[in-house]
């Protein structure tokens, strides 16, 4: 038996109990939230590389146009749809435009028109989610039909009608998406409301006496942020693709302005003979969505952690 | 006493998880011996590391879980030949483990009866899956069969039920169905985890008398984990108390409840209040239970122990007989030769003496 | 305790009865009818089975829910109907909760030390940041953390010790009555004592008075004063722990206390408890009426249930 292997000490059967304070409370260590997240999110090789690629496609869609010697509405016909060369990184289309500044250019329109969607997500999407949610009863009902009032028009024909009162352009499309686009956002939210509602320690805020507006924002907001981070990261690709899908049937940005969209419109129509017009626009554009994805992926899994790790 | 067949036999399992804070060992050398038709129970705080055990003996760990040694011995007879069988489940491929472990020679009774049913499924449909799965009985044998268990875990009426949802039943029938059909495949050890918490206190005694009562019909061993002495004492016939992921101290259950010896022993049995307790103050283990994320040096009861000596800072104590008991083990330096003679405290002989008297 | 049940009572509640209309059709009767009272300094112990109602009526209280009929008066005013902004102003400050389960009880994102200072915020109960933080290491220290722990989050405490926030925050205003609502249930059993020794702690030093909602009986029978039973929605037992227990009369009771499960081995292994079905009992709660059996001892029933009941004691 090992308890003969051990060398006793002359003290170790003294009594130490009573000479060390037991009551002392054991906690377990500070770990800062955001260091936590962090520590988690960089195990996620998909979730790093996608905020890599997001990062460095940003750069260039801000950087790229400004630093290039070509003006993306230049139109120089002596240099019409040349392949990728020197001069021309990703070739020029058929009216002679450099098209490494315009992919740039409309990836940056792209990333604009997803940026507001996210915003009015956020605004409009999580206001009338908590405002449903957390009231409930009547005001949940009213709000809840005329969402899915909005929701049952099919979005073409919103836009359709908007475009006749309408000129085509950034502001219509961003429009557009103010219609719909924060529906989904409003769910989430409405749902995380109507959960944590009911948990025990937003009853505690209020026999505290919290007023309604003070804990609706104080409890109910800290606690349903990470969803909404992640919901919004979903949100960006999908308006990417919606932006690109306008312009695809003709009703969003009109030339000379481009979008990821627009190139591939115009790059379609070549689409036999000058493969690399269309297929450039469209990498850049699934990259993107990708990223935001596995983005948002990773995200979600490194700011919900499930705890139950045993 | 007639001879004991052991049937299940665990030897210094190690178990540790991997977490996003390190590495927790959350079981630290445990051994353990079920013999046939008897009753052991595992009781100790949450954290202590008595689910981990019954999930390893299961085979249902998480997936960050890693089995570091030890192994987990069942004990059979084959179903057909007879012939004994031995097999280490450590070992076992996850696809054996399903087919010949779970279900058809060890099942589970989960604490909440209402998450461990599905709400979407008949009853009897429930009882009869796994009979189906398993021994590839056809419907009406297993219709059969289910009527007959809905009998047996004392549900009247056992045809109509058969159709019900678990939604229309209360709280102590869904145990009752939770116990059929964790029966249902036959297995020779049922795990029951808890298995009244979730009950009111007036239900929690039948289903206790209902375990018993088929345990004995159908010869079956049986393991507890709970932390309710009450629990404890009503069934077991052994008892192994488990702290930070260690058994302290084993033994019968009188031997831990009139003569216990490890200083945590006597710690919980002093927290619970009996109904004549008229104390101002209740005895409690002072502290909150190690996180087991960090090396335990020494004995990790020691830092809330008031009767620590200084080796359980140094040395982790290792198991020493009781005198004059086979079965009575306790890891405590304080049953060491040289240690000073230590006694448990007066209240808790008071009560225990008084236990004796009440029995009489 | 003499002298504290000497005082007017702090809560009175007459008659409360809390419905929760499912359908046109349905109404869940979760409270009916029920009176007692509880003095200052007393813990008063609501036991029963799950959907007896007893949570139900620990929220009434406290006005989580409002109440469908009957009356509240706590401190002299009445709260069970509607209030006043003064009305709300006491029941909000003086009386509050701890509740059940530690692990939802506080908000995951915020610091311990704005959680036990939400009910000074709220009523902007200081004159600055530092009177303000000062009060709150002080409860720290009054339910055994330290103040180092306010800067925490609360997922690094164990069950235990979040429950003792949550009593911290309950105390922070001093309030004269606390709810615990199944407080200790889901603790375990050495950190069940802990938290019982602290509530009885705070009572002696502060002459708080508790409402303590539990199902565990031994453990409702050390700490309270006086108990009362609920069965269904109404109180069908109350009196001192001692009446209850020594002399239970309704057969509710006394299938409830044959149920409590006892650490002796010899007796445990020989006991048997007994069936109580409401449905076959005969027993009409709607139609009985409170009874007098001794001092503060009362049960529910109808004249000749009151009858059976003393006979079957072997009263008169």
């Amino acid at each position: 038996m090992n308890k003969y292997e051990y060398q006793f000490a002359p003290d170790s059967f003294e009594l130490v109990g009573d000479k060390v304070d037991i009551s002392k409370d054991v906690v377990a260590p500070v770990v800062p939230f955001w260091l936590d997240v962090w520590r988690r999110f960089r195990k996620n090789k998909g979730a790093v590389i996608g905020i890599t690629v997001i990062v460095l496609i940003i750069l260039m869609s801000i950087f790229m146009p400004i630093l290039s010697s070509y003006k993306f509405d230049a139109i120089d016909s002596a240099s019409a749809n040349i392949k990728p060369n020197a001069q021309h990184w990703f070739g020029t289309d058929n009216f002679g435009r450099d098209l490494w500044v315009r992919t740039w250019t409309g990836t940056r329109v792209s990333l604009i028109v997803s940026f507001a969607a996210v915003v009015i997500d956020i605004v409009v999407g999580m206001t009338y989610g908590m405002i449903s949610g957390y009231f409930g009863g009547m005001v949940d009902t009213i709000m809840q039909r005329i969402q899915e009032i909005l929701n049952s028009i099919p979005t073409l024909v919103i836009l359709t009608l908007l475009m006749t009162v309408l000129e085509p352009s950034l502001f219509t499309i961003i429009f557009a998406l103010m219609f719909t686009e924060w529906i989904g956002m409003s769910r989430i939210t409405r749902a995380q409301v109507l959960k944590i509602k009911e948990d025990e320690f937003v009853l505690a805020s209020r026999t505290a006496g919290a007023s309604e507006v003070f804990y609706i924002f104080k409890e109910l907001r800290t606690n349903i942020y990470s969803q909404l981070i992640v919901m919004a990261m979903m949100t960006i690709p999908n308006a990417i693709f919606y932006e690109a899908y306008l312009s695809f049937v003709g009703l969003g940005l009109t030339v000379p302005n481009a979008s990821l969209g627009v190139l591939i419109n115009d790059g379609f129509n070549y689409f036999l003979s000058y493969p690399y017009m269309v297929a450039i626009p469209v990498v850049v554009l699934a990259l993107l969505m990708l990223s935001f994805n596995l983005f948002g992926d990773g995200l979600r899994d490194a700011l919900d952690p499930t705890m139950k790790e045993m | 006493m007639a001879e004991r067949e052991r049937i299940l036999k665990i030897r210094d399992l190690r178990i540790s998880f991997k977490t996003t804070n390190g590495q927790v060992n959350a079981i630290r050398g445990v051994d353990l011996d079920l013999y046939k038709g008897e009753t052991i129970v595992i009781v100790g705080e949450s954290g202590s590391g008595k689910s981990v055990t019954t999930k390893a003996i299961m085979g249902i760990l998480a997936n960050n879980a890693h089995i570091d040694s030890g192994s987990i011995d069942y004990v059979w007879y084959d179903e057909k030949t007879g012939e004994r069988q031995e097999r280490d489940i450590v070992q076992m491929t996850e696809k054996e483990m399903g087919q010949i472990i779970r279900g058809r020679k060890i099942a589970m009774v989960f604490q909440d009866p209402m998450t461990s049913l599905n709400p979407t499924m008949p009853i009897g449909k429930q009882i009869m899956e796994p009979m189906i799965y398993h021994y590839k009985n056809s419907k009406k044998e297993a219709y059969a069969k289910a009527v007959e268990l809905l009998q047996l875990v004392g549900i009247t009426d056992a045809e109509k039920r058969m159709k019900n949802y678990p939604h229309q039943l209360s709280g102590g029938m869904r145990q009752r169905i939770v116990i059929a059909i964790a029966l249902s495949c036959d297995p020779y050890v049922l795990i029951c985890d808890e298995p009244t918490t979730a009950l009111d206190v007036t239900i929690q005694a039948k289903i206790l008398e209902l375990i018993q009562d088929i345990q004995k019909k159908k010869d079956l061993s049986v393991i507890y984990i709970t932390h309710d002495l009450g629990v404890v004492a009503k069934v077991a016939d052994y008892v192994n108390v488990m702290y930070a992921g260690k058994i302290v101290e084993t033994g019968t259950i009188n031997e831990i409840f009139y003569d216990p010896r490890h200083p945590y022993t006597w710690g919980l049995l002093s927290s619970m209040p009996d109904l004549d307790t008229n104390e101002d103050e209740l005895y409690t283990i002072p502290g909150t239970p190690p996180n087991l994320a960090h090396p335990v040096a020494g004995d990790a009861f020691a830092p809330r122990n008031q009767f620590a000596l200084n080796v359980d800072y140094e040395i982790d104590p290792p198991m020493f007989d009781v005198p004059g008991s086979a079965t009575h083990k306790v890891a405590s330096w304080l049953m060491h030769e040289n240690a000073p003679n230590i006694q448990m405290p007066a209240s808790l002989k008071h009560r225990i003496e008084n236990m004796k008297k009440e029995g009489l | 305790m003499a002298e504290a049940k000497a005082k007017e009572p702090i809560l009175v509640v007459k008659h409360l009865k809390q419905h929760f209309p499912i359908n046109r059709k349905f109404t869940v009767k979760a409270v009916d009818d029920i009176s007692f009272e509880i003095n200052a300094g007393e813990t008063y112990g609501l036991v029963g089975e799950s959907g007896s109602g007893k949570s139900t009526t620990g929220r009434s209280i406290i006005r989580l829910y409002k109440p469908t009929a009957g009356s509240i008066v706590f401190n002299g005013r009445e709260i069970g109907g509607k209030m006043s902004q003064e009305d709300i102003k006491e029941l909000r400050t003086n009386m509050q909760m701890i509740f059940q389960d530690p692990m939802a009880c506080l908000n995951p994102r915020m610091k311990v030390l704005d959680i036990i200072a939400e009910g000074l915020d709220v009523h902007h109960a200081y004159s600055s940041q530092e009177e303000r933080n000062e009060k709150v290491y002080q409860m720290l220290e009054l339910v055994g953390l330290s103040r180092e722990h306010a800067s925490r989050y609360p997922h690094l405490f164990s069950g235990g010790q979040r429950q003792r926030i949550g009593i911290a925050r309950a105390l922070i205003l001093n309030p004269d009555l606390i709810i615990a609502d199944e407080a200790i249930s889901a603790l375990d059993v050495s950190i069940q004592a802990q938290v019982v020794n602290l509530m009885k702690k705070i009572q002696r030093e502060s002459n708080i008075a508790y409402l303590f909602i539990a199902h565990d009986l031994s453990m409702v029978k050390y700490i309270s004063d006086r108990i009362g039973v609920l069965h269904l929605g109404h109180l069908v037992e109350s009196g001192t722990s001692d009446e209850i227990f020594s002399n239970p009369l309704h057969p509710y009771t006394k299938s409830l206390l044959s149920a409590i499960p006892s650490p002796n081995p010899i007796v445990e292994k020989k006991r048997t408890s007994l069936t109580y079905d409401y449905k076959t009992s005969g027993l009409n709660y709607e139609a009985g009426t409170e009874h007098y059996v001794s001092d503060t001892h009362y049960v529910l029933g109808t004249d000749e249930d009151f009858a059976r009941f003393q006979a079957e004691a072997g009263m008169h």
